[in-house]
């Protein structure tokens, strides 16, 4: 099979599970490197006992081999900034696991193939990853008035960069249940849990359709449905019921409110299984990797397969 | 522990009917009730009166219920009403953010207090760091400390110093804390603490409000809340008219006009007020289990749709160490319940 040589640019957490999703199940990319800027960094050694290529220049290593037409870049949001513009200069392809933002939002299972022809897409945020589907799935047949999302994570998973930008968080995934998930208001909340042992990611996500008349047994349908659809790429990914209807006050009088209790575990590649925050990262830009790696080899966007 | 309070100062007393309460209200406060508080507790002369939703600025919303009246008009409204008195508002990082806190500073607060989990104070620096370059008096909240011990809580209060706190909080969250606990926290906190002031925040699950605010004074708390008769979360807060008249037999009064508080108390927050807060079945169920005590209403109602007791929801959720802000995980633990229930039939 022809293959894209793809590139991890970012040594953590995320950059060390990413790299073990794409050993397991590379598709269309062949994994070149691993890049850091820490040469004692743990994940480089990992990299290394597993025989990928490493490199501690970070970008200029990238930015020196050509061969490589895709990068993941699971490093933070500044420095994003900064490789967003010299992997455009340079002609690659940039797939962003920071909150930098400067490509248009991707959702494997709503607009994944929508941004095929950008040379940077951005993957919102974990919570963004988790909860815009299920949103999306109501909106497309009962239009939404007012999304809101509660991501309760382990303390564990949640990282200095979370920490230091938890506005961040709230910010954009807001703006992506909006623009991607389609409602017409937004809100997100966040929340860190300490218990041990630490808890798997859950999510509950909340939703005013903007119609009364809204048929409840198509919402539970589409929602079911993209709920399959995430599980081919998130195993760990449930509901923990139907969606449930809840009558409460809002500024817009009572309204019938949808409820979605979701969990999301992750798939133990690397990182332990209760993170499913960093999870669905990982496995959310695979995806989108491997939709850039078919593109790139020729494929049109609706002969696509992920 | 002895409560000796010989060596202890008036405390500065910070006034939190018009936030905590904001839970006990369902976050229904109108803008008259809202002038009408403020003038009270300015004229009776607490240091400063808390206005915003009660989970803090931007808590509006389907988890914690929406507010009535938007809470900056409502910061807008104090700040228009009072004298002396000080505008404070809450904000919970992961909740609201630094636009909310622009836009409170905006609508005239000159304090805020910035609450997280007593594990988690390094998600507030960016909210620190934005309320001192703003000029605010700042003050950091560690919720539910009774899940850590004093050592552990006196770190992460050095971490809240060193982002710019002025005074940092010993919150009893769940009203799960005894006078001891109460007092071993803030003692650990005024042993490391170089400038920042320390405070106790009691909740009344298990009817300690009151004593455990006086355990605080004596291990050398320098702020306490209280809120009209009680009002506030679970069973509610230290009543700060009782505050007011406990600290005055002791000789700690800092300046309250007590029968100023004691006729408001009766006769401005009475016909304010939807219930009164006291330990009841559930409330005590929170303190006993160590679980945040807005989660009393949330519970009292998913229980009766789901069918489940609200008692035993409140349980569960202290087995799962839920921490403040988790509402969401009420329905969830009351669904989960009434399907073990249906499979053991």
């Amino acid at each position: 099979m022809e293959k894209v040589k793809v590139a991890i640019l970012g040594s953590g957490n995320i950059g060390t599970d990413l790299m073990y999703k794409l050993l397991k199940d590379p598709g269309h990319m062949e994994l070149a490197a691993l890049v850091g800027i820490d040469p004692n960094s743990e994940g480089l050694a990992r990299a290394r006992s597993l025989g990928v290529e490493v490199s501690y220049e970070g970008i200029a290593y990238i930015l020196a081999r050509p061969e490589i037409r895709i990068v993941f870049d699971a490093t933070s949001a500044k420095a994003h900034v900064r490789h967003a513009k010299l992997l455009r200069d340079a002609g690659r392809i940039a797939i962003d696991l920071t909150p930098a933002a400067r490509g248009p939002y991707v959702v494997p299972p709503v607009n994944l193939k929508a941004h095929l022809d950008k040379d940077n897409v951005n993957l919102i945020t974990c919570g963004g990853q988790a909860t815009i589907p299920l949103v999306y799935a109501v909106h497309r047949v009962a239009p939404v008035l007012y999304a809101e999302m509660v991501s309760t994570v382990a303390s564990r998973s949640a990282g200095p960069g979370t920490r230091q930008n938890i506005d961040e968080f709230t910010f954009t995934t807001a703006r992506g249940l909006e623009a991607i998930g389609g409602a017409k208001r937004g809100k997100a909340i966040i929340i860190l849990n300490p218990a041990e042992p630490p808890i798997v990611m859950t999510n509950t996500v909340r939703v005013i359709p903007e119609d009364e008349d809204f048929d409840l047994e198509a919402v539970v349908h589409s929602v079911r449905s993209m709920e399959a659809e995430v599980q081919a790429y998130v195993p760990g990914y449930r509901l923990k019921s139907d969606p449930v209807l809840e009558r409460l006050p809002t500024p817009w009088g009572e309204r019938s409110v949808v409820s979605m209790l979701l969990e999301v575990e992750g798939a133990g590649d690397f990182l332990p299984k209760y993170a499913g925050n960093l999870d669905i990262m990982t496995a959310s830009a695979r995806r989108v990797g491997e939709a850039f790696a078919q593109h790139l080899l020729g494929k049109g966007q609706n002969e696509v397969v992920v | 522990m002895t409560v000796d309070l010989s060596g202890a100062r008036p405390p500065v007393l910070v006034d939190t009917t018009l936030r905590d309460g904001s839970h006990a209200h369902q976050h229904q406060y109108t803008v008259e009730e809202v002038r009408t508080v403020a003038e009270l507790l300015d004229q009776a002369g607490v240091y400063a009166i808390e206005v915003s939703h009660g989970d803090g600025l931007g808590g509006s919303s389907l988890q914690y219920g929406f507010s009535r009246t938007d809470e900056m008009e409502l910061i807008r409204t104090v700040r228009e009403t009072v004298r002396r008195a000080r505008v404070a508002a809450l904000l919970l990082p992961g909740i609201g953010t630094r636009k909310e806190l622009k836009e409170a500073v905006e609508a005239g607060i000159q304090i805020v207090r910035i609450a997280t989990q007593c594990t988690e104070a390094d998600i507030s620096e960016q909210h620190f760091t934005m309320a001192k370059e703003m000029g605010l008096e700042v003050v950091g909240f560690l919720m539910m400390s009774h899940m850590r011990s004093p050592d552990f809580l006196a770190e992460q209060a050095l971490l809240m110093e060193s982002y710019g706190a002025d005074v940092v909080y010993i919150v009893d969250s769940a009203g799960a804390m005894l006078p001891q606990d109460a007092y071993d926290r803030v003692k650990a906190l005024k042993a490391v603490l170089k400038q920042a002031k320390v405070g106790f925040h009691a909740h009344n699950n298990l009817g300690l409000a009151i004593g455990n605010t006086l355990a605080a004074l004596a291990a050398g708390a320098d702020w306490i809340d209280g809120a009209l008769r009680g009002y506030g979360a679970g069973a509610g807060n230290a009543p700060t008219e009782l505050l007011a008249a406990v600290l005055d037999k002791i000789g700690l009064n800092p300046g309250l006009d007590l029968f100023k508080l004691l006729d408001g108390a009766k006769y401005v927050m009475g016909p304010i007020l939807h219930f009164q807060p006291y330990p009841d079945r559930d409330s005590i169920a929170i303190g006993y289990a160590g679980v945040y005590s807005t989660f009393l209403l949330h519970a009292k109602r998913i229980g009766k749709e789901v069918g489940v007791d609200p008692l035993e929801i409140l349980l569960e959720l202290g087995r799962r160490q839920a921490v403040a802000g988790q509402e969401d995980w009420i329905l969830r633990v009351a669904l989960e319940l009434k399907q073990s229930k249906a499979q053991a039939l």
